[in-house]
């Protein structure tokens, strides 16, 4: 008996809409979008402070428009949701064994946490 | 025991005389306690003996029963009646093509598997009188959830990954290449890493962790592919920063 096996073919341009996960999956890449773009903006900061004060209050000022300040926000929860999003899979990616035990996921992902708190303080303090 | 009657929609796909796969609905008179397995067997044994699929064990060890159980890759002793509604559509694994109704073809599976050497490589040849290799419970530790792995392929259903780049090796042979890997008795890992760290390894992979959630048996394969990643990263910056470091 020959066969003829059936293949299902997959969109290639719209499979994430199949399941509730793989757009959770496609949420957290496209964040990087918003942070390439803050990127940029973060470059173009330091190019306006190198040209001096002038130039800088004038990026600033351009910065504090509504779509300045619609992109900064849009950014800020896209940079969160992507920076909790890997914490929250740090332990599957990194487990540490101590002796017979592995230490618990919930740890590894709080000190991810702790640090983000640590280093986010320390940027306020240096930015006041 | 409660009974519920139950519309179960199953893929049909006949190869001698069907272009492509159908739906067919069976009418089954459901105990609230079966799984979609029992449905099935009840659908064979009274209502269409022309229905195939494959199961074993009846107790999620053997992997053979996997399927699409609501669009969700389950094995299908493991899928509890009580846990759906009415209407249950039953298709077979997403990602693999498809034999007979329920029935896959799992070839490229089963050469994947074969090309990480799913087996103890020992370091060195050790006669039998010389005793066991002995391994503490902490040795062990480090790799045992991968020995719970069935072969149940429900992580390549899963994976969209490999739906997308069926070259991709996939998450389960890629986790039980690691699981060999970390065993303390083995000495194979330099010739698993040439299939598993290439790019159709680990690095097709682009963390979506579905494989993970999916499985049966609760082994970690998104965690595998991770950790193999990370060790074939720390594994370049030697070669290539630190020549003199043996591996």
């Amino acid at each position: 008996m020959s066969r003829k096996p059936y293949i299902r073919e997959i969109s290639k341009t719209n499979w994430f809409f199949s399941q509730p996960r793989y757009m959770r999956y496609m949420a957290r890449e496209v964040t990087c979008i918003f942070i390439l773009v803050y990127t940029i903006l973060l470059i173009f900061a330091l190019k306006n402070l190198a040209q001096g004060p002038e130039a800088y209050a004038g990026f600033l000022e351009a910065l504090n428009s509504p779509l300045g300040i619609l992109f900064n926000l849009a950014a800020l929860v896209a940079a969160v949701y992507h920076s909790t999003s890997w914490f929250n899979v740090t332990p599957q990616a990194m487990p540490i064994q101590r002796g017979e035990e592995f230490v618990p996921g919930h740890i590894i992902v709080g000190a991810h946490y702790g640090g983000w708190a640590v280093i986010s303080l320390i940027m306020l303090f240096l930015g006041v | 025991m409660s009974e519920r009657q139950i519309q179960l929609e199953v893929l049909r796909y006949n190869p001698e005389t069907d272009s492509e796969p159908r739906f067919q609905t069976y009418s089954v008179p459901c105990l609230n306690e079966w799984v979609v397995l029992d449905a099935l067997n009840y659908v064979k044994d009274n209502l269409d003996t022309t229905l195939s699929y494959r199961w074993s064990c009846h107790m999620a060890v053997c992997g053979s029963c996997g399927m699409m159980v609501n669009g969700e890759p389950k094995l299908a002793c493991k899928a509890f009646i009580h846990e759906y509604g009415d209407q249950i559509r039953v298709e077979p694994l997403a990602n693999f093509p498809i034999e007979r109704d329920l029935v896959t073809v799992v070839e490229d599976f089963i050469a994947k598997l074969a090309s990480v050497k799913p087996y103890l490589i020992p370091k060195e040849d050790k006669p039998v009188s010389a005793g066991e290799f002995k391994q503490t419970p902490a040795q062990l530790l480090t790799f045992k959830q991968y020995t719970l792995c069935i072969n149940c392929m429900l992580c390549y259903a899963a994976c969209p990954q490999y739906g997308l780049v069926p070259e991709f090796i996939g998450p389960a042979a890629i986790a039980l290449a690691h699981r060999y890997n970390q065993d303390s008795r083995d000495g194979g890992r330099d010739q698993r890493q040439e299939v598993i760290a290439s790019h159709e390894g680990v690095w097709e992979c682009s963390f979506v962790g579905a494989c993970s959630e999916v499985c049966p048996k609760h082994v970690d394969p998104a965690g595998a592919l991770q950790q193999v990643k990370v060790a074939s990263t720390i594994d370049w910056y030697k070669e290539h920063l630190m020549p003199w470091v043996k591996k």
